[in-house]
């Protein structure tokens, strides 16, 4: 039950990008075409998890140990972007069709805060490592959620008139904020 | 001294992270609810912002050239945790109320874009002052949009109240006020075809939007990569078109070999 709402409130009700404002980027650069934005939202759904994995094992086995809990951010970091590195060579090497859509978006995630941000906050809610892996993987596909269908509404904007001062980045955010509305209305499901 | 008063500037005013650049979009979003969060935010930025300047320009000649970027990645990291534990030991309240956008200034593309496009490039006293402009111009943007949202939102400046309860929008101050104050802000910019990275020619292909006068470089790591898978594929077409070209070729030639062999067999 408990892991249940986990589920629900990192996917929907605390969304990543729409209410918790992690991974604001890639949201508003990648999300011009359905299938880019969907690529985009795989490569990252795969990079969170990982992270999650190994993230915790490193804080309560190294980390907590020798008390050296300060050291979070610098050891996260690192860890977060050997990762992306080390999945890009593992990608080329064992799955090369994999790489070749995904390829693209892995370096783009190193400097995307919403895995470091979910990282950090599997740590702060005192999680334990099924919570935190599940809280990982449903907070990435709710990214996966809102990136894609904003791009859906930003392939049916093209085609609309908007205000001449609201074209580009102006409307997609309007946008945003009227899916930040729509996605508050998840808030009495917890 | 000019070069200095000239970074400075430079930060307020014609490379403005926020109202020009448009860099650092998470937590411009997130803590602006209201004017001393954003005040809070954009001064503990600074503080990193001129101090990872200072150390990556100081260690400019030592660092080899490709590990730079873990390099800086580490020396931000050292100097958030040093100001992550200033700020629980001295401004609890602004700690609790920043939580995790603190430790997520190590991914501010700010702070990366500024070692890497002036730090590692520039004098010490030089990148000082430029990190000390861009994190002054990153606050007073925070402080404005927080403002905003908070006279909005909550009728007051900096806490204090003087609008009526009745007549608070509350919406301004939560997540979806966010979104929509800043598309405001840049709709404004558009009308009024202020200088900003949304008004300007863009291409969307690259991630910076390749609007290369006022790039920065924080996201020149990003499109490198999809700069390079550009190139290869280009490559590969040129490759293939030229094998192809070069098979028609032959076997026009074997043609006309066959053809003229023939004619001399009619002969």
């Amino acid at each position: 039950m408990n892991l249940f709402v986990i589920i629900i409130s990192s996917m929907l009700v605390s969304n990543v990008v729409l209410s918790q404002f992690l991974g604001i980027c890639p949201f508003l650069g990648v999300s011009k075409k359905v299938g880019t934005a969907a690529g985009m939202g795989v490569a990252v759904t795969f990079v969170i998890t990982l992270a999650c994995i190994i993230t915790y094992p490193i804080y309560y086995g190294i980390l907590v140990p020798l008390k050296l809990e300060y050291l979070q951010t610098i050891a996260f970091i690192l860890i977060i972007a050997a990762l992306v590195q080390f999945v890009e060579m593992a990608l080329k090497k064992f799955m090369p069709a994999l790489h070749a859509s995904l390829g693209v978006y892995l370096p783009l995630i190193t400097t995307n805060c919403a895995v470091l941000g979910v990282a950090i906050n599997n740590i702060t809610d005192g999680y334990n490592f099924m919570e935190s892996l599940i809280c990982g993987i449903f907070t990435a596909i709710g990214f996966l959620i809102a990136i894609v269908i904003l791009a859906g509404i930003r392939e049916r904007i093209e085609f609309n008139d908007v205000p001449e001062s609201f074209k580009g980045t102006p409307i997609v955010l309007v946008t945003a904020s009227l899916m930040a509305i729509a996605f508050c209305g998840f808030a009495g499901l917890v | 001294m000019n070069t200095c008063m000239e970074r400075l500037k430079n930060g307020i005013i014609t490379e403005n992270p926020t109202f020009v650049m448009m860099l650092g979009m998470c937590p411009t979003l997130a803590v602006t609810s209201s004017a001393i969060n954003g005040l809070g935010m954009g001064l503990t930025t600074t503080v990193v912002l001129a101090l990872s300047n200072i150390f990556i320009s100081l260690l400019r000649k030592v660092i080899p050239d490709k590990v730079r970027i873990p390099a800086f990645i580490v020396i931000v990291a050292s100097f958030v945790t040093i100001i992550q534990l200033l700020l629980k030991a001295y401004l609890p309240f602004l700690d609790s109320a920043l939580g995790v956008y603190i430790p997520l200034i190590v991914v501010n593309c700010i702070i990366l874009g500024r070692a890497e496009a002036y730090a590692s490039k520039n004098p010490v006293l030089a990148s000082a002052f430029d990190g000390l402009g861009m994190g002054l111009g990153f606050t007073f943007g925070l402080t404005c949009i927080g403002i905003c949202r908070e006279i909005l939102g909550a009728g007051a400046i900096f806490g204090k109240e003087f609008i009526p309860d009745d007549f608070h929008i509350t919406f301004f101050v939560l997540a979806p006020g966010a979104f929509l104050v800043l598309a405001f802000l840049t709709a404004i910019q558009n009308k009024l075809k202020l200088p900003s990275a949304t008004n300007t020619g863009t291409d969307d292909s690259l991630s910076c939007g390749g609007n290369c006068a006022s790039c920065v470089g924080a996201s020149c790591v990003a499109n490198k990569g999809i700069i390079e898978a550009e190139r290869t594929a280009a490559k590969a077409a040129k490759a293939q078109a030229a094998k192809e070209a070069a098979a028609r070729a032959k076997a026009a030639k074997e043609a006309k070999a066959a053809q003229e062999a023939a004619e001399k067999k009619e002969d």
